[in-house]
């Protein structure tokens, strides 16, 4: 029997699972069952154990948020209180509001004919085979975090492009955290990317009200196909009152090439796990992650690629910068099979430590079972360059525009990669004005005050 | 413009300078010698006020202000430059970015607005032809991947774009070709006026037939050991340092 924080969500469900269902639809209640029976024996991850150093999933899960399981509409206009998106960048928007689908206006009608973009559970209503063949799928329930997630999500976001469509524009979803009392939102998403196919996806992950506690669980299912091309970038611009625990599975085709950008601007305890699997050969992933934590802020990234067949490429990269009293931890975990012969892996984690009471580890973990592999792996935790501070001092920078200047040049290489131009030159104003310590980043949001 | 006095300094508990004396004045030129590990770029490191190394007697004065008090920054502001032996690279930094911090930063700190983009642009492009810097080096990263020679023409490039009043020149003629050491001495001439002066500390007599020094001044052990005028740096190209090292070790 669970005890802990579990019990709360596994009582919660016990006692409510009809309203649930009877707000959410046929594919993602069916595998709520299973995901109950199996939390009842769960125990979650204790802090520190083996890929949970600095995550203590106890504490994150343990407050009481309300959760809105009812689906009453929660009284925000999206519309009038966000604009926050990516100026210059002509995406087609969509939103969620906590775990809602709320507001898609002009946004269906922006995308060409072949793609699917919308509220999950609606189209599980409406199409429920479609959903029911991948929903869960890829999931982990043996994760407990996934293994809640399955068991409380009634909705999220579903994007599939169809086979051969080519979608130039990139997507955007922005989820809204926002509430009159703290919140617990859950949520999914499932994203089909068929063979031949391609687009870029951007999420940009907010929380509009900073003096409220609100906890995000989400769970992300990623289908390339052959030759496919999908670009994915979570943007967390949340709170130091947000907690968000997020998991990502992706599954790859043959000849697929994916780039996952998990970008963390602003935040206040974040999990982030990503579990990817080549099913293909000849396909490539890109990795990357950046976290600018600071204040009492907490990150924690675990992340497997399994290379379960030849051929494959994958480059990982994160990098984290940790000042005043953050915290950090970063588990990389790449698993070559013993068949998977001509794999390229490459992995670094990199990160620099401003302050004697900030902490940050990092543990690079590769199993390889073949010698036909090239595969290599970085790792440093460091302080910013003495001598590089120095010299730019001496040019007549203060230490605060040198520091600046060289956390910017350090999170370069992260952001540089953004192959959209306008968030790529967006994220590098932003990350400057974040190491500037300016307290919003964003200063044309309503809750920046604008 | 620079007074020091019996100037001490240690790093990592190791004391290097051991009592120096320098005094330089506005238009003068100021060579400092000596052999290898006696403590030249520990001097401008310390005039420049590197904090890894830690004054432990003495005085510094800069243009009547106490230059020892001043964090590196401020020194740079009053005019004081340091061109590095071994200039640091940044990557990801631009060297766009990086002067145009540095010289808005001075321009704050002497309550001027910052300098509109085009007047920089424009001062960047007239600097540049000082040393004959190439223009794709200045849109990369400061000093990465620049050769040797490119990096020490760098810094001349900054030193023109400062405008200090007192120049440290740390070997800047070392890992220069023949061309390369004209067109940085001549850089260095054409900044040279009445009201700024010049140290550079080389170790060639090369260097000192474009720069000219009026005063040349020998380090050895922390300690400036003999000074003296233009002939005495021909005497060390003739003679090197050993009838200097045995006069001072028998004292
Ligand atoms: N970080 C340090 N820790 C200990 N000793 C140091 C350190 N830095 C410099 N030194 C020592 O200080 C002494 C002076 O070094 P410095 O670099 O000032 O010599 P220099 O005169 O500039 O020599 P060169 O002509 O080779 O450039 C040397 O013996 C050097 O080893
Ligand atoms: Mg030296």
């Amino acid at each position: 029997m669970s005890m802990g924080a579990l019990k709360q969500y596994i009582d919660l469900f016990r006692e409510h699972c009809g309203l649930i269902d009877a707000n959410s639809a046929a594919p993602l209640n069916a595998l709520r069952p299973e995901a109950y029976r199996l939390l009842q024996d769960m125990k979650l991850p204790a802090e520190g154990d083996d890929n949970y150093e600095n995550c203590d999933l106890e504490a994150m899960l343990a407050p009481d948020y309300g959760l809105n399981i009812a689906r009453v509409d929660i009284d925000v206009n999206p519309q009038a209180t966000f604009r926050c998106d990516v100026p210059m960048l002509t995406t087609s928007l969509f939103m969620l509001v906590n775990d809602t689908f709320a507001a898609a206006e002009g946004a269906v009608e922006s995308l060409p004919e072949g793609v699917e973009a919308g509220s999950l559970r609606r189209l599980a209503i409406e199409n429920p085979e479609v959903v029911s063949a991948y929903y869960g799928k890829l999931a982990d329930m043996t994760n407990p975090v996934t293994a809640l997630d399955t068991m409380l999500a009634q909705d999220g976001f579903y994007l599939r492009i169809r086979k051969g469509v080519k979608v130039d524009k990139p997507i955007q979803l922005v989820n809204i955290l926002e509430n009159g009392m703290p919140l617990m939102a859950v949520r999914r998403m499932l994203i089909i990317v068929e063979d031949e196919a391609e687009a870029k996806l951007l999420v940009c992950d907010h929380t509009q009200n900073p003096d409220l506690d609100f906890l995000s669980l989400e769970t992300v299912e990623m289908f390339v196909g052959c030759n496919a091309r999908f670009d994915y970038y979570n943007l967390e611009e949340s709170t130091e009152k947000t907690t968000r625990i997020s998991t990502l599975y992706l599954r790859q085709e043959a000849g697929s090439n994916v780039s996952v950008d998990g970008l963390t601007l602003f935040n206040g305890t974040t999990r982030n796990e990503y579990y990817t699997l080549f099913a293909g050969e000849d396909a490539e992933l890109h990795l990357y992650g950046m976290g600018i934590e600071d204040a009492s802020r907490k990150v924690s990234t675990y992340s497997r690629i399994d290379h379960a067949v030849p051929r494959c490429r994958s480059n990982e990269m994160f990098k984290y910068t940790l000042d005043d009293t953050a915290k950090g931890a970063f588990t990389g975990r790449i698993h070559v099979a013993p068949g998977a012969v001509k794999t390229e892996a490459f992995q670094s984690n990199r990160n620099l430590v401003g302050s004697n009471e900030a902490r940050m580890t990092s543990r690079p973990e590769l199993e390889i079972y073949n010698d036909d592999v090239k595969c290599s792996h970085g790792t440093a935790i460091g302080q910013l360059n003495e001598m590089q501070m120095f010299y730019m001092r001496t040019r007549g920078l203060d230490e605060a525009t040198a520091r600046l200047l060289l956390k910017q040049a350090f999170m370069a290489d992260i952001i540089d990669r953004i192959k959209v131009d306008a968030l790529r030159d967006r994220l590098r104003l932003m990350t400057e004005r974040r190491f500037a310590g300016e307290s919003s980043a964003c200063a044309s949001c309503a809750r920046c005050g604008r | 413009m620079l007074k020091v006095k019996d100037l001490h300094a240690q790093i990592n508990g190791k004391e290097i300078l051991k009592g120096i004396d320098l005094e330089i004045r506005p238009g003068e030129v100021h060579a400092i010698m000596g052999p290898n590990g006696s403590g030249k770029s520990t001097l401008s490191m310390v005039l420049a006020g590197n904090p890894a190394y830690e004054v432990t007697e003495g005085t510094a004065e800069f243009n009547g202000k106490d230059l020892l008090s001043m964090p590196p920054e401020t020194r740079s502001h009053e005019g004081l430059f340091l061109g590095f032996q071994y200039p640091v690279e940044i990557p990801g930094v631009s060297m766009v970015n990086f002067m145009r911090a540095a010289v808005n930063a001075k321009r704050e700190y002497f309550h001027q607005p910052p300098m509109s983009a085009t007047d920089f642009l424009k001062m960047m492009r007239e600097k540049r032809a000082v040393v004959e810097l190439d223009n794709k080096l200045a849109s990369r990263s400061v000093n990465e991947g620049f050769s040797g020679g490119e990096k020490k023409r760098n810094e001349i490039f900054q030193m023109a774009v400062l405008e200090p009043k007192l120049s440290i020149l740390d070997e800047t003629d070392s890992g220069l070709d023949v061309d390369a050491l004209r067109v940085v001495a001549e850089g260095v001439n054409k900044l040279k006026n009445e009201n700024n002066a010049t140290i550079v500390i080389t170790h060639y007599q090369r260097l000192l037939d474009y720069i000219r020094p009026e005063f040349i001044h020998i380090l050895y052990k922390g300690r400036i050991v003999k000074s003296g005028g233009p002939e005495l740096a021909l005497e060390i190209e003739n003679r090197g340092y050993d009838w200097i090292k045995e006069e001072v070790d028998n004292q």
